[in-house]
């Protein structure tokens, strides 16, 4: 009896042994000297990323990548969840929103010995991976900015060619240009369009532009091109800047104007938003909406709805004479507890670099950071027959245009947490833009810290 | 234990294997079933003792530790003192979302009880099928992040089947999960479609300990349904109906997952109920130490209802017999 305990009590033991030792190796058992782990969100970008990696594999015999791609609601807890056990990738793609909350935790490794060259790259995307310290943490990977996606037939109804489109302009007292063609392109249960007499706002069965939610802190595909062609910016600097601007009666104008569509019934209101169910695109795609601010990462989605025939146009002009639209990037950066930081760094590198930018703009998924991974994306989606020139021209054009990146600075998260309610309320509950005011001290009292 | 056993318990030797080996042979195989039943009992306890001690035990007293401290998980925890309770106690969406939550509470248990007590009263007083009693478990078969996101596809305003519905019959479309008004009692029904039947199946499984006889004795005295529901079937059901309802209001003040999914605390945090303003904090914001002190509020205020609804109900003692 007592052996078979004894050996009861020792095979259990071993279980629980290997069980906590099994979870604390589980995600870190692909790193070696000999292979660099690598996670990305876009499950569009896989393939791009793994002929790349082939690439690079030839020229570094003996080294391997290994691609993990996750869902970009998964990715940032799993990666969270990865640098507290130790389990994180050698290299992920990084986004400016976590950046500054990585780089407070110290979670990255600097990369100033890359030779990263800011002129290799399309403007300000490389500067805006130096920390608050000075160091390098990220090399480009690839940019996007927000253009204006419309359903052409629905367009075409309405009398709007490709070329008015391209030339509307607003400014927060009447909506301009831009608020006719948006009233103009939403019809009621009667047929009735939003700029005639008799229309029904509270039944409409086109909205003339979708909505996107309240935006967060950022607006990027809400009110972020229009607040930036007002002249105004989220923080007191481009980078780490300290304060934000959210108590702007600028800011503040042009937010009311914003969600004052919704008001007329020519945006829907929240209620009809759902960021699992409902966004933007799927109003277009369910010919909800004839239009909708959306990025240059949902060009091949909106492509690919059935039925529609969606075009892009550039972002209307603003007070301030000029169009703008955020300019986001992403890039690659190399995780400080990395048992691989060497392979980490050459793949990063490797990334970095025109060749692989090339191949991966080839696939025409993404505009790759570099210039001639940009035109070689930009080839790549003609042969599709999509015109991305919405998306480029901002980026080439500077005189004509305001590119301007997705605020930088610390505490983001937090940011995010406190405007997110605060945008919706306005948005939805018809709160004053005034209570920003509030909002913007609490937020700058944290940054403060 | 065998019954010739002679030896009280108190005059087992406590040494362990050592001492045993040291016993006479007949005295040992007495002894050594003796403690063999411990240690068997201590075996078969040792996983349950080991999970609660790892996994319960461990994390709470680690849990009320961190509450004290300022902690983002990566670097060490730096002891604060009070100052997470002071800034909980000053912080108007902690209470803002401990009242959705209450709020929550309250509609979920309060339909989800009556409508299993209705369910199982009338499966044990009208049928004896199995099938229907497995029918009103299926929703609990799903998992709720599935069950969230079916019906957050059923009610969208603009493309949920629920809403064509609600429009073609001429009512004006409904913001389920959109709308500040709306979205916690959508949300608490959600639950009480998917964890009714399971609530319903407990308390049939109580009704089946009250004697039928009870119920024969009372229609010969012309007792109707409804009277002996009252006077047999409620009074009788009362320690079963209490640990259920105990059981429920902890579940229910732990909602997360289909918050999660179907409003993601929005909007304007009209549905931020406290365990996801918790996750947001630790997993979003890296206030792992503020989020603990939330917890251990919602540990406190779990423990004092659980103890009130305990005492008031007398859920330890039965009117039977």
């Amino acid at each position: 009896m007592r052996i078979r305990l004894r050996t009861l009590v020792a095979a259990s033991g071993a279980l629980a042994l290997s069980l906590v030792s099994g979870c604390a190796q589980g995600g870190a058992a692909g790193s070696s000297a000999h292979t660099v782990t690598y996670w990305l969100w876009d499950a569009n970008q896989l393939p791009a990323y793994q002929a790349c990696a082939k690439g690079f594999e030839k020229e570094n015999p003996g080294l391997n990548v290994k691609i993990t791609q996750l869902g970009w609601s998964d990715y940032w807890t799993k990666l969270t969840a990865g640098f507290i056990a130790g389990t994180q990738p050698d290299v992920f793609t990084d986004h400016i929103q976590n950046f500054g909350q990585y780089a407070d935790l110290k979670v990255l490794e600097p990369l100033d010995d890359l030779g990263i060259e800011n002129s290799d790259y399309q403007p300000g995307l490389a500067a805006n991976w130096i920390g608050k310290d000075g160091h390098r943490y990220g090399a480009p990977k690839d940019w996007d900015t927000v253009a204006l996606f419309y359903n052409s037939k629905m367009t075409e109804e309405a009398g709007l060619t490709a070329e008015q489109l391209n030339n509307l302009a607003w400014n927060p007292k009447d909506g301009g240009t831009f608020e006719k063609a948006i009233a103009h392109l939403t019809i009621d249960r009667n047929g009735k369009r939003g700029d005639e007499p008799g229309f029904d706002k509270n039944n409409v069965k086109v909205y003339g532009l979708a909505s996107n939610g309240g935006g967060f802190g950022d607006g990027q595909t809400q009110w972020s091109n229009f607040a930036a062609s007002a002249g105004w910016s989220y923080l007191d600097k481009p980078r780490w800047g300290t304060k934000y601007q959210y108590d702007s009666k600028t800011f503040q104008s042009v937010v009311q104007w914003y969600f004052g569509l919704a008001k007329k019934g020519y945006m829907p209101p929240l209620s009809d938003y759902n960021v699992q169910s409902n966004q933007a695109n799927t109003q277009v795609a369910a010919g909800k909406a004839a239009t909708a601010f959306d990025g240059a990462w949902m060009i091949s989605t909106y492509a690919g709805f059935k039925g529609r025939d969606i075009k892009t146009a550039l972002t209307p002009v603003g007070p301030t004479g000029k169009r703008a639209t955020m300019m986001n990037g992403l890039a690659d950066s190399v995780t400080k507890a990395s048992k691989n930081k060497a392979g980490a760094k050459k793949w990063v590198k490797y990334l970095a670099s025109d060749e692989c930018q090339k191949v991966v703009g080839r696939y025409g998924v993404v505009f790759p950071a570099t210039k001639a991974g940009t035109e070689a994306a930009v080839a790549a989606y003609r042969k599709k027959g999509i015109d991305v020139s919405s998306f480029t021209k901002p980026v080439a054009d500077k005189e004509n245009f305001r590119t301007f990146s997705y605020p930088i600075a610390s505490y983001s998260a937090d940011m995010t947490a406190l405007m997110s309610p605060a945008m919706e309320d306005i948005y939805g509950n018809g709160k004053p833009v005034s209570s920003l005011d509030e909002t913007n001290e609490q937020i700058n009292l944290i940054l403060s810290q | 234990m065998t019954i010739a056993s002679s030896s009280p318990p108190s005059r087992l030797p406590v040494g362990g294997a050592a001492e045993a080996h040291s016993k006479p042979r007949t005295r040992r195989t007495e002894t050594g079933e003796n403690r063999g039943d411990g240690r068997l009992a201590a075996l078969f306890i040792a996983p349950a003792l080991l999970g609660f001690v790892v996994f319960l035990l461990w994390p709470t007293l680690r849990g009320i530790y961190l509450s004290f401290t300022r902690f983002n998980l990566l670097t060490p925890a730096e002891w604060v003192g009070l100052d997470n309770y002071v800034r909980m106690v000053n912080d108007p969406i902690f209470w803002d979302s401990l009242t959705v939550t209450v709020e929550y509470v309250v509609i979920n248990i309060g339909v989800q009880t009556v409508a299993a007590l209705a369910i199982a009263v009338l499966l044990q007083r009208l049928t004896q099928s199995a099938m229907l009693r497995g029918i009103v478990l299926t929703p609990y078969l799903m998992s709720n992040v599935v069950a969230g996101l079916v019906w957050l596809w059923i009610l969208d305003t603009q493309l949920g089947i629920g809403n064509e519905i609600i429009s073609a019959v001429g009512v004006e479309r409904i913001p389920f999960l959109a709308d500040e008004t709306w979205a916690i009692p959508t949300i608490a029904l959600i639950n009480v479609w998917r964890h009714v039947g399971y609530t319903a199946l407990l308390l049939f499984a109580g009704l089946q300990a009250i004697p039928g006889d009870m119920y024969e004795a009372a229609r010969v005295d012309g007792a109707s349904e409804w009277r002996m529901f009252w006077r047999i079937t409620m009074p009788l059901l009362r320690p079963v109906l209490a640990v259920v309802l105990i059981m429920t209001v902890i579940g229910s003040f732990q909602v997360f997952d289909t918050v999660a999914v179907t409003t993601a605390g929005g909007p304007a945090n009209a549905t931020n109920v406290l365990q996801y303003y918790i996750y947001g904090s630790a997993f979003g914001r890296f206030q792992f130490g503020y989020a603990s002190a939330m917890s251990v509020a919602l540990l406190v205020v779990l423990s004092a209802i659980t103890v009130l609804q305990y005492r008031l109900t007398r859920a330890g003692r039965t009117d039977l017999g």
